[in-house]
């Protein structure tokens, strides 16, 4: 039986591997580190602990999200899926976090080649489900931002 | 008979062996009690006892010689003498330590049904001279639960006819309360409360988990203090809020305290150590001492347990393989006891472990044919190595310097595995010496969760921290002053602190927040740093505040940006990132590793001038405070000094502060000046309590030359110095304290600052 954790990032819909997932929360307080590659969204505290937080978003090189419509409360505080890997917990931002789904039977496929070359490094492949597209993060690729990573570079300020 | 642990075993062989010796000691001093020698063994002994117990938790055994320990300890120490009475009863402890001892043997456990309490009531009481102990009005005193006025005159009534006892009518004065009472009697009658009551042992998943539930807490606690202040209609019930305010303050006190559980001094570990070094010294046929300085330094427990081992190792192979035996050291002209040194310490945000000795010292000729022989290094490899690099190699797996196989080593520890446990951990070992000199090995811990000092400061709208070690001092750069301090040299700015130019780095621009450039001549602070020996001044926008922060380590993403040495959670929940000062000293190119610009402790060394800070006292006149005396400087509204009595007081950081004008303590002529808007505060803080000196204005910090002194009479002043070419009248801040608040002295902790102050220093 194949589990995985799904959560939408903008339009797409992605999944972890549940085993994986740690637990999942909203927080508010971010905190910014400077010169860290632009993946990175900034350090949160979970209970005490100090956890790194990756923005997916970033990660994948998807757009800036649309402007939060103005219905209901306005801020809209962050979802931290807290995956742990080699015994570090990360969390990962995304936009809202769906159910545990079963895809043992859901027919699996290469990722598309529409796909960005770049994105597709960081899937495993794709579920077809019914109505959408469950995309299979590779979440040890994911999570491995270097400083030099091909996605990650640019906002670093060139200083001797 | 149980089979029971090996090591028990040993503990109940070693200890009847010394048991019997004991006896013969304690014979011995009878008929010679000044033997200091003879009585610091004895005290050894039972010392050695008290503390194998406690390890064991054989607790009965523990607290009976805990009570004969401290009786030894007065002894030895010259507080009491030898009395037949004191040597009976240390007598019959030996006898009542035997009979627990048997009843281990036989049964495995302490057994219940020997009672000592009237043997360690009868030790406790003979800590003391006097027939039957310290009376209690003494341990009331002693404890700060009444003043010796209060029982001077309860005394003087009982001689008057009263019948009630001190403590009655103590109690019935109202000078002291029934509790306190009854912990002075618990205290006369030798119930040692330091181990009995105030201190439980608890599980520690227990506190693991205490911890996880108080982090859960702060959650729930932020998510609503943000939710109060997201309040949709804007008005939120404000009592509500003031729970919210309240449960908020409560959450992070309790937060902090859980996590001080957690922490542990160094001693934990080392205080097996002596009788590691005892036991192997005996083996060796080596006199050694140990001597261990820093034993409060605190380390998570975690940190603790890993480096046990390690520690063990390094001590044993320190007695082993480091300290000569007597003669040789006879022979080398040392004493015949050699000395093996602990030392601990925070530093740069890492706690420092030292091990060293004064033995033989490491020959790296011997290392490096060692190496050569074992084939972990070629001949052409080792003409190009330093002797530290040879040094190295004892760390390297398969090396050995032990001609024979003694049963110390042998234990399947080598350095090897010192080395590789340390850097588990992240931290790193290594090794000096000097031949004929001795070895010292040092361990860099990281602190993980070690609590250190430091300074918050903020900069392009978000909070830093900086470990206080670091911090030197802090300059305020005010608008006019960051025009005209800050100078170009080279384009590299800098800052003319006491003729001394100080490079500048602007944080901001360090971290990428500003182009470069842009924060030039914008106010601030300048945050006086100090890194390998060498001193920059980081520009910041605000200074917040200084606290105990409790570091963690940052996840593998940020280990590469070394500006970090970690982050913290400060009370309110939010992370904070704590800065490494050599780094970013280096990042800016201010801290090389060649350079050395003098310092100003070494400055002031050479020449032997102490820093002052001066200030306007009103009437044209200045003063000087010694600069280790000052602890902040504030500016208060006039408007929030209030007077109780006839003081006038400020409330500062949840204090009370006590103020003291300066104008008026030294008589200062006319009117006070100022515009009576805002007032200059010199803080003085020593442990909780502060005093406020009101000044009217700071102008400087200057170095006193050493020998300008002259003495000039005037109440608390310690006379006149020369600062530039201005006559400086030098406070006596002793007096100029008392002034402010005359408890200070009397329950300041005298820890802190300027404790000996250097003024009262000169004075002497």
């Amino acid at each position: 039986m194949r589990q995985l954790s799904t959560f939408t990032v903008g339009t797409h819909l992605f999944g972890v591997e549940v085993s994986l997932v740690q637990e999942v929360v909203r927080l508010h307080q971010m905190t910014p580190v400077p010169l860290a590659p632009p993946a990175i969204a900034g350090l949160i505290n979970l209970r005490g602990d100090v956890l790194t937080a990756v923005d997916l978003r970033a990660r994948l090189g998807l757009p800036a999200p649309e402007p939060v419509p103005a219905a209901g409360s306005g801020m809209r505080e962050p979802v931290n899926v807290v995956v742990r890997l080699d015994g570090e917990p990360v969390s990962l931002l995304v936009d809202e976090i769906g159910g545990v789904l079963d895809v043992s039977q859901v027919p699996f496929e290469q990722t598309p080649s529409t796909v960005d070359e770049r994105v597709r490094g960081l899937l495993l492949g794709a579920y077809a489900l019914p109505d959408r597209l469950l995309l299979a993060l590779n979440a040890r690729r994911v999570l491995d931002v270097g400083m030099g990573d091909a996605l990650a570079t640019g906002r670093e300020p060139a200083r001797g | 008979m149980e089979a029971i642990d090996e090591i028990v075993a040993e503990f109940l062989v070693e200890s009847h062996e010394s048991l019997d010796q004991l006896d013969r000691d304690l014979l011995a001093l009878e008929q010679n009690p000044g033997s200091r020698d003879l009585l610091a063994g004895v005290f050894r002994t039972i010392h050695t006892i008290k503390g194998t117990s406690g390890f064991l938790a054989f607790h009965r055994l523990e607290e009976l010689s805990h009570v004969g320990e401290n009786l030894l300890s007065r002894l030895r120490d010259g507080g009491i003498a030898l009395t037949e009475p004191r040597s009976t009863a240390l007598l019959e402890m030996v006898d009542a330590i035997r009979g627990l001892l048997a009843d281990i043997e036989h049964t495995g456990g302490e057994g219940e049904d020997v009672d000592h309490a009237d043997l360690i009531a009868r030790l406790s009481a003979l800590l003391e001279d006097g027939p039957d102990g310290a009376p209690i009005g003494q341990v009331l005193v002693e404890a700060g639960d009444t003043t010796q006025e209060a029982v001077e005159l309860a005394r003087m009534e009982q001689r008057l006819g009263d019948q009630r006892l001190i403590g009655a009518i103590l109690v019935g004065h109202g000078a002291t309360t029934p509790a306190a009472v009854d912990d002075a009697l618990d205290t006369q009658a030798g119930l040692p409360r330091s181990v009995v009551d105030s201190s439980v042992r608890v599980d520690v998943d227990l506190l693991d988990s205490l911890m996880r539930l108080v982090g859960e807490l702060v959650l729930a606690r932020n998510q609503l203090v943000s939710r109060l202040g997201h309040g949709q209609d804007g008005s939120a019930d404000s009592s509500l809020a003031r729970s919210a305010q309240r449960l908020s303050l409560v959450t992070s006190e309790l937060q902090e305290q859980v996590m001080k559980t957690r922490m542990q001094p160094v001693d934990t570990v080392w205080s097996k150590m002596p009788r590691v070094v005892r036991d192997l010294a005996r083996t060796c046929g080596r006199q050694v001492r140990l001597e261990m300085e820093g034993r409060e330094t605190e380390l998570d427990r975690s940190v603790l347990e890993a480096i046990k081992d390690p520690l063990t190792h390094l001590v044993r192979n320190a007695v082993d393989h480091g300290i000569e035996g007597p003669e040789d050291r006879v022979r080398a002209g040392k004493a015949a006891e050699g000395v093996v040194t602990l030392r601990a310490y925070h530093e740069a945000g890492q706690v420092h472990l030292e091990i060293s000795e004064d033995g033989a010292g490491i020959d790296p000729h011997r290392i490096a044919a060692k190496a050569l022989e074992r084939g972990l290094v070629s001949r052409a490899q080792l003409a190009t190595m330093s002797t530290r690099e040879i040094l190295d190699l004892i760390f390297l797996p398969g090396f050995s310097t032990a001609e024979e196989v003694t049963t110390v080593s042998g234990r399947g520890v080598g350095m090897d595995v010192v080395r590789t446990r340390i850097e588990a951990i992240g931290g790193s070992v290594d090794v000096t010496s000097t031949v004929g000199e001795g070895s010292t090995f040092r361990l860099t811990i990281p602190l993980t969760l070690a609590i250190i000092p430091a300074l918050t400061i903020g900069s392009a709208g978000r909070r830093y921290a900086v470990p206080q070690v670091s911090v030197l001092e802090l300059v305020r750069l005010s608008g006019e002053h960051a025009r005209g301090g800050v100078e170009l040299i080279s384009g590299a700015p800098v800052y003319r602190l006491r003729d001394v130019l100080l490079p500048l780095v602007r944080l901001d621009e360090q971290l990428g927040l500003v182009p470069a450039g842009a924060g030039d001549g914008r106010g601030g602070f300048i945050v006086v740093l100090q890194a390998e020996q060498q001193r920059f001044g980081l520009v910041v926008d605000d200074v917040l505040d200084t606290q105990e922060i409790v570091v963690k380590p940052l996840g593998r993403h940020l280990k590469g940006i070394p500006v970090y040495a970690g982050a913290t959670i400060l009370g309110d929940g939010s992370v904070v990132l704590i800065l490494d000062a050599a780094t970013l000293g280096r990042r800016a190119n201010v801290v090389t590793a060649a350079a050395r610009v003098p310092t100003v402790e070494a400055a002031a060394a050479d020449e032997g001038v102490e820093p002052v800070l001066v200030v306007e006292i009103g009437g044209g006149r200045r003063a000087a405070f010694p600069l280790a005396t000052v602890t902040r400087l504030e500016e208060v509204p006039a408007a929030s000094i209030e007077r109780v009595g006839d003081r006038e007081v400020v409330q500062y950081r949840g204090h009370i502060m006590p103020l003291v004008r300066i104008s008026t303590l030294l008589g200062v002529q006319g009117e006070p000046g100022g515009d009576g808007e805002g007032v200059q505060l010199v803080v003085h803080s020593r442990g909780e309590r502060s005093v406020g000196f009101v000044v009217e204005r700071i102008v400087d910090i200057a170095t006193e030359r050493a020998g300008t002194r002259s003495d000039l009479d005037g109440q608390a002043l310690v006379g006149s110095v020369v600062v530039g070419d201005r006559v400086v009248e030098l406070l006596d801040m002793d007096s100029a304290i008392l002034a402010a608040d005359p408890q200070f002295s009397a329950d300041g902790h005298g820890q802190g600052g300027g404790a000996p102050s250097p003024a009262s220093g000169a004075r002497a």
